[in-house]
């Protein structure tokens, strides 16, 4: 039996009605993380448009591994944030892992990024590794990507000890976008 | 294991033209195909536990909304009509006038102070889920000129593998504005439109209490190598 996957459809403006705003700290002292131990980060970027614009209506996900590279433990490695009225969002979480991959390789600490809103019939999805990691020279799907746009997905470290990675949509400097 | 690409037409492009808002949010350069890891293969683990349900967006302790009320049950399936257990479905909506209780919706509809219009439930072992609702309305959006989505209700939905993650709407039979409506149309495929439009459904229907709508949803299926493709 096969039946085609349903067709994906837009977000539309008015997804608020299922932001959480705690869902952006996954170390919420009320959440499942509160206890699980690692190096605690923020990750925040804005997400523009075609002409530069903030994208102001944008549901922003993430999903990571633990500390340990795991995706089986108790880190419940789910986050969800709204980009506000200047396109930015922000998440607190703890930094990932490498996760293992075939043979006894590993990939680069990285964080998957959905984007979901109005004008998407359905997601975009990226991924947001950490420049200066060892790992990444050997990441193949960091690799895969051409050297001129892979800084794209590459957050940097910021002033203030953030990760910061921009989200271009479309135009100069568009981020990669993963077909998975 | 990985999950496979969709069947030709059943899915909408980023770029359409007749819906506006594409147009400066779609990516010019082409998607960079990856294969899928254990990030795309696996997901969170959603759970009543974590994530609070409401079976019932209609009615609370000493509220009810105004509205027809009706159930919506279906199933939420892989591409090989197996269940996916667990999986957690998010639904939000406008209210019976067709205004969203959100501050940027500003169509002239009274608001429901009694309608939130955000529900969320999971899918039993059997991969069916339910709640109750009422029918919200049409509104007006500025699309083109004298634009109206047509009735429909927001789905959000997490499977087995983040790969499967989905976003989409539910339609309503009969409506005369799915003909009219670019984000419907935006699916190539008339059979894959069609299966957004839910089913007036009997069995699903309450006595004395409720309409039932039947609607099933297919998540991303694991991808088949067939031994007999193999070289």
């Amino acid at each position: 039996m096969s039946l085609p996957a349903t067709a994906s459809q837009t977000a539309g403006p008015y997804w608020h009605l299922i932001d959480f705003p705690e869902w952006a700290d996954l170390l919420h002292p009320n959440g499942p993380n509160a206890a699980i131990e690692g190096e605690r980060i923020a990750i925040e970027g804005t997400v523009t448009d075609g002409d530069g614009a903030p994208c102001a209506d944008v549901m922003v996900e993430i999903w990571q591994a633990d500390p340990a590279g795991s995706y089986e433990g108790a880190f419940h490695g789910f986050g969800r944030c709204a980009t506000d009225k200047a396109g930015r969002f922000r998440f607190v979480t703890l930094k990932p892992g490498p996760v293992r991959t075939e043979g006894n390789a590993f990939q680069a600490p990285h964080v998957a990024i959905s984007l979901f809103a109005r004008g998407l019939l359905k997601q975009l999805v990226t991924r947001l590794y950490f420049a200066g990691e060892k790992l990444n020279e050997q990441d193949a799907i960091l690799n895969a990507i051409p050297a001129e746009r892979r800084g794209t997905v590459l957050a940097q470290r910021a002033s203030d000890g953030a990760w910061r990675l921009d989200l271009r949509l479309q135009g100069e400097g568009e981020t990669v976008f993963f077909e998975v | 294991m990985s999950y496979r690409q969709p069947a030709p037409g059943t899915q909408p492009p980023y770029d359409a033209p007749e819906y506006g808002s594409t147009h400066k949010r779609h990516p010019k350069q082409p998607l960079l195909r990856i294969p899928q890891t254990l990030t795309e293969t696996s997901a969170p683990r959603m759970r009543p536990a974590l994530y609070e349900t409401t079976h019932n967006l209609a009615k609370g302790p000493g509220w009810e909304a105004q509205g027809e009320r009706i159930t919506v049950a279906g199933r939420v399936l892989d591409e090989d009509g197996r269940p996916v257990p667990g999986a957690m479905v998010e639904v939000w909506q406008a209210n019976a006038a067709g205004r969203y209780n959100h501050e940027r919706d500003q169509h002239d509809a009274p608001l429901d102070p009694n309608f939130k219009g955000e529900g969320r439930v999971f899918a039993d072992a059997e991969g069916w889920y339910r709640y109750t609702t009422i029918r919200p309305g049409a509104y007006p959006w500025r699309n083109h000129h004298n634009a109206w989505r047509p009735v429909h209700i927001h789905y959000s939905l997490f499977g087995a593998g983040f790969a499967q993650r989905l976003i989409t709407q539910m339609y309503f039979p009969g409506d005369p504005l799915l003909a009219l409506d670019p984000i419907f149309n935006c699916v190539p495929d008339a059979a894959a439109r069609e299966r957004l439009v839910a089913r007036f459904d009997l069995d699903v229907t309450e006595p004395e209490h409720a309409l039932g709508y039947r609607f099933d949803i297919v998540l991303r299926g694991r991808d088949a190598t067939p031994m007999e493709n193999r070289a």
